[in-house]
């Protein structure tokens, strides 16, 4: 499956990176997968996005559950809790 | 006639001029409520030079119609307009307007302060604060979920 990542605030100052495309393997089936899978990448994205930290996901621009099932070319965003207003 | 407005700008804005663009023309209007946050100097003890506004376009007005939409579903409101600013901000800046019109003020009052806490807790934007010791992000506050969560038991 290939989807596009973007990265918002300290999540893509982190990793140094604000978006890019992904093919994932068969079993990335959810956004918690897809989070697990790119630690597995080390440095940065083991620490950026370890388990521990607490991280808000989007799906198609709609804020969501990790559990949520990803969808072909969709678009899925990682950032901080938000702060604005 | 009911009016919704969002804007995403890094412009100031004008609280008079705001106020009567979304009440022009609408005569069954008898109460208008509105919200100002403004940057402060100080935020847990650090002092704050400058503030810079981050926002996801796209997402941040899908999620700013949903929270709209769901206060007219709770309140009889008439109009709303929701202004946040984005980019550098100093101190005593305007960063984010609400206004609600609506025919009677407990109507207009509640709305306008379920958006803002909605707001807080939904809408894609993250501040990073200038202190005399580096640059910083803004955590989350814990009280921000809590006052969220209260209109869900209502």
């Amino acid at each position: 499956m290939k989807l596009q990542l973007r990265f918002f605030a300290s999540l893509r100052e982190g990793l140094g990176l604000s978006e890019e495309w992904v093919n994932l393997p068969a079993d990335v089936k959810t956004i918690a997968q897809l989070r697990h899978h790119l630690t597995q990448r080390g440095g940065a994205w083991a620490e950026v996005l370890a388990s521990d930290k607490v991280i808000r996901c989007a799906l198609n621009q709609r804020m969501v559950k990790e559990s949520i099932a990803l969808e072909e070319g969709a678009e899925v965003a990682f950032f901080p809790p938000v702060t604005g207003g | 006639m009911t009016k919704s407005l969002i804007r995403i700008q890094e412009a100031d804005f004008d609280l008079t001029t705001e106020v009567a663009a979304l009440r022009k023309g609408d005569l069954q209007v008898g109460a208008v409520v509105t919200f100002v946050g403004t940057v402060r100097d100080m935020n847990e003890g650090n002092q704050v030079t400058e503030m810079t506004l981050e926002h996801y376009p796209g997402m941040t007005e899908k999620a700013l119609e949903d929270i709209i939409s769901q206060a007219k579903a709770c309140w009889e409101i008439r109009g709303t307009l929701v202004i946040h600013r984005i980019g550098p901000l100093l101190p005593e800046d305007q960063i984010v307007l609400v206004v609600v019109t609506s025919a009677h003020r407990g109507e207009a009052f509640a709305a306008c302060e379920f958006i803002m806490d909605y707001l807080k807790t939904a809408a894609p934007f993250w501040k990073k604060e200038d202190t005399p010791e580096g640059s910083k992000w803004v955590d989350a506050r814990v009280t921000d979920d809590v006052a969220m969560a209260r209109w869900n038991q209502k």
